[in-house]
């Protein structure tokens, strides 16, 4: 029983390994500047949690065979209360360890969300509601118009946006998300209804867009291409279907894409 | 003080049927009828778990035989989203609340902790029923929101709003649905507050002579620190409830902002937070993790040492251990949130502090290995789940590591690899707990042995399947499979994981036909196992000093005295391999 029991621990050890290391289940092909840095610290991260796993569970298929009992009469096991010392270089060690993947952990997330945003950034905002993304850009005049939700219409006017505002005139309304490549991008996170989240999985971008709130992020893209956008938080019976794309294109064909936008 | 105390708790035995199994104020009593709640309703959870996965891997099969049986649910043989998502909302809730809750602290927490204190019931006994039938009471508006109009609620366990605050408007079940679930969680809460405060008077004031802090079993321990972490969690969700419960009936802004248009329909609410919700709710939703997980570590110590003939590695290192982990657990609960629009800076200490948790899960698993380390092992069903335990332990407590940093958080969060992360940790290896403890004491609460031939065919299936199950969903969440989604066929970047969805459901469905064995084992057993013995196992401490099952009141009306420590296993020179608590110090040679 003893064998039997650590040889099912290997076998599951080594399979998950495998499964992780050589399987095709990877993160979706990096499109962003700051993504790379993420899949880094992915990597060391995953590299050292699968150490510790794998001779974490090596040694207790070990144990189990080799403290197994024999059914001898009178067979005693050690008696052994701890070892102090042991246990100090253990925590100590351990704690070294995970401070450091806590510590460079923190990168890009500073560089991301405490780095001031370029003040060349296209600036894009983005509305969720039940269930489905709008996108605005601000025109040529780099303003975005007045919102009321009193003006809101599905239909015909989904943000509510009031003509009345000079600034709205040339406000560019879209249900996906054009952006230039290699140029910083600052998406404004807001919704209409529930809490959505906003989830790119090629950029390496994720941040919930709250009722009530005006939240920022920016990236630069690197590839161009056409990917999928999704909605990552739970906001009701189709939220799996709240699907968009993000269009990475040229400066040329981006400029473009506005002009056809605004003309609809 | 505490002889007053012990001399409340005495109570003669009741010999009526209503006194003695319903409305019983014996804490055994009591124990069993948490542990049958919880074993009703995780089998309630698992069937739901199963249509979940029916769904996810044969996205567009038709079911007509299900569509007999949940004719709104299944309507023209499909399972519908709002049905998945209320599915996604009805196991979550069931599972942490009703199953990892309760039968951990409510169920054996409440049986064995009187006992291996040498007490005579729980210090407050009449509140203990109540909480058993304030509990059960929560089950029932639980269950009752499958059968109202609109159904159960879509909102998942976390029911963050403005989604479970706008009422039927934003979904279906979010209407008389969400305001069950609310009730339900809210009485939830008043009964763990109740059994929290009673686990914490009968710990300090009824310990038996001899019986010191430094002397407690480690599950004493685990059960002792999860009253204190239920006691300071709980009225934070029940805060948190009511004030859902008054926005949603008594038009107060609590958690919605102004300005919301739902369906071209303007919301009049305004000044309020979503993200106060889920402040509170993961202020009680961290430490909740592990109220589920803690009772679990203190039986796998226990069980290690004693089927290890060994005493617990570093006993202190442990019980200081268990007190970090909890301690800890009260800081962290901003990680739920990092990409949820909380300040960026502040996501930096929660990550950090998170990580150093860790250390102290990392000196649990150090020590366990330790206990292990020179020892004789006896491979019972017990020792096997307590075994499977350290294991599971270890795979879901790694990928903390990848979660709990920011960085790598934008993109795992929301995704599968969060589901495999706390499922195995607190979902699994807490239901390993559970199994261990209960093949472990199951003599003791019924008087008879379970069959060990069955019990290990269940380790081996169970522990490999959970496996299977869980593995692929971590894989699944790298690709970027995103949580509570209905299917994920519309998604490109997702094609590599339909095979891994396929494979889940069937390794989920064949793991739970498997838990047959356990039921059927557990209930042949009580009826008609063999005899069990005082002390079937060989152990210590002082619930095998007293006949299986125990009487009324416990010890017979004598007081036993505590004289060594509660792991003294395999003692050079004593006569036999183990000294139990109570035996009389001229009993063990020097050494």
């Amino acid at each position: 029983m003893a064998l039997l029991l650590a040889v099912l621990i290997w076998v599951i050890t080594i399979a998950t390994v495998v499964a992780f290391t050589n399987g095709p289940w990877k993160f979706p092909e990096l499109i962003s500047e700051h993504g790379q840095a993420i899949d880094d610290q992915f990597a060391i991260t995953i590299f050292i949690t699968g150490l510790v796993f794998f001779l974490a569970q090596m040694t207790l298929g070990y144990f189990i065979v080799r403290y197994r009992s024999r059914g001898t009469k009178d067979e005693r096991a050690t008696y052994n209360h701890g070892n102090t010392k042991f246990e100090i270089a253990m925590m100590v060690m351990t704690a070294v360890v995970f401070m450091a993947l806590g510590i460079t952990g923190q990168k890009v997330w500073a560089q991301l969300h405490l780095q001031e945003i370029p003040a060349n950034a296209v600036e894009i905002e983005v509305t969720g509601q039940q269930f489905n993304w709008n996108f605005r850009y601000p025109g040529a005049d780099g303003r975005f118009g007045r919102l009321v939700p009193k003006l809101i219409d599905d239909a015909t006017n989904p943000l509510g946006l009031d003509d009345t505002d000079p600034a709205a005139k040339d406000d560019v309304r879209a249900t996906t998300i054009a952006i230039p490549i290699d140029q910083p991008v600052k998406l404004l996170l807001r919704s209409k209804d529930v809490i959505h989240s906003f989830f790119s999985p090629n950029l390496r971008i994720k941040q919930d867009a709250v009722p009530g709130m005006l939240i920022p992020v920016h990236f630069k893209a690197t590839k161009t291409g056409r990917y999928e956008i999704l909605c990552v938080e739970l906001c009701g019976m189709q939220h799996f279907k709240m699907k968009t794309y993000l269009d990475v294109m040229n400066a040329a064909d981006f400029n473009k894409w506005l002009i056809d936008q605004s003309a609809q | 003080m505490s002889d007053t105390a012990t001399a409340h708790a005495v109570h003669h035995a009741p010999t009526g049927f209503i006194r003695k199994w319903v409305f019983s104020v014996d804490h055994k009593v009591i124990g069993i009828q948490y542990y049958f709640l919880a074993l009703f309703s995780v089998l309630a959870g698992i069937v739901l778990s199963l249509l979940m996965r029916i769904r996810l891997a044969w996205p567009n099969e038709q079911w007509p035989l299900l569509a007999k049986i949940f004719p709104t649910g299944f309507e023209g043989g499909l399972m519908s989203p709002e049905f998945y998502l209320a599915m996604v909302t009805m196991h979550g809730t069931i599972m942490v609340f009703f199953v990892l809750t309760t039968a951990p602290q409510g169920g054996f927490g409440n049986y064995i902790l009187p006992i291996q204190i040498g007490a005579a019931d729980m210090a407050f006994p009449v509140l203990n029923m109540l909480s058993f039938w304030v509990t059960f009471l929560g089950l029932v508006a639980l269950m009752a929101a499958f059968f109202v109009v609109g159904g159960a609620p879509i909102a998942g366990w976390t029911a963050y709003p403005p989604l479970s605050a706008l009422g039927q408007i934003a979904g279906p079940g979010l209407g008389t649905g969400m305001d069950l679930w609310i009730i339900s969680i809210a009485l939830f809460c008043v009964a763990s507050l109740l059994g929290a405060l009673n686990f914490i008077a009968t710990l300090i004031n009824m310990r038996t002579k001899g019986l010191s802090m430094t002397r407690l079993p480690l599950t004493v321990w685990a059960w002792f620190t999860t009253a204190v972490l239920a006691l300071l969690a709980f009225p934070v969700l029940l805060a948190g409830g009511i004030l859902l419960l008054l926005d949603r009936n008594a038009d107060t802004s609590f958690f919605i902002p102004a300005g919301l248009v739902v369906s071209d329909r303007i919301i009049n609410h305004k000044g309020g937070s979503p993200l106060l919700w889920q402040h509170l709710f993961w202020f009680f939703g961290h430490p909740e993790v592990y109220i589920a997980i803690l009772p679990g570590m203190g039986a796998t110590s226990h069980i290690l040492s004693t089927f290890a003939r060994k005493p617990i590695f570093g006993y202190r290192a442990m019980v200081i251990a268990i007190f970090a982990i909890g301690l800890l657990g009260f800081f962290v609960w901003g990680h739920h949130m990092f990409v949820s629009g909380l300040n960026p800076f502040t996501a930096l200490a929660f990550s950090v502090i998170t990580l150093s948790i860790g250390v102290p899960s990392a000196v649990k698993t150090f020590n366990w290995l330790g206990t292990l380390w020179g020892a004789r092992i006896q491979f019972t069903t017990a020792m096997l789940f307590a075994l499977g335990f350290v294991s599971l332990f270890v795979a879901g407590g790694v990928t903390g590591l990848v979660l709990g940093q920011t960085s790598l958080d934008i993109q795992m969060h929301d995704t599968y690899f969060v589901v495999g992360h706390f499922h195995l940790i607190m979902g699994v290896a807490a239901i390993f707990g559970i199994f261990g403890a209960t093949y472990f004491w199951f003599p003791k609460m019924f008087g008879r042995m379970m069959n060990e031939s069955i019990g290990k065919l269940h380790f081996w299936i169970t522990f490999l399947g959970v496996y299977a199950i869980f593995v692929p969903i971590h894989l699944a969440g790298i690709t970027g499979q995103p949580r509570r989604y209905a299917q994920f066929t519309d998604y490109a970047y997702l094609e590599p994981t339909a095979g891994l969805n396929t494979f889940t459901s069937i390794a989920a469905i064949v793991t739970a036909a498997v838990q047959i064995l356990f039921v059927v084992n557990l209930f042949w057993s009580m009826f008609k196992g063999k005899k069990a013995a005082e002390n079937p196992w060989g152990a210590t401490t002082l619930e095998w000093t007293i006949p299986s099952p125990p009487p009324h009141d416990n010890f017979g009306g004598h007081v036993p005295v505590v004289h060594h420590g509660p792991y003294e296993f395999s003692v050079p020179g004593a006569p036999k391999d183990y000294i139990m608590q109570n035996e009389p110090p001229e009993a063990v040679p020097a050494h």
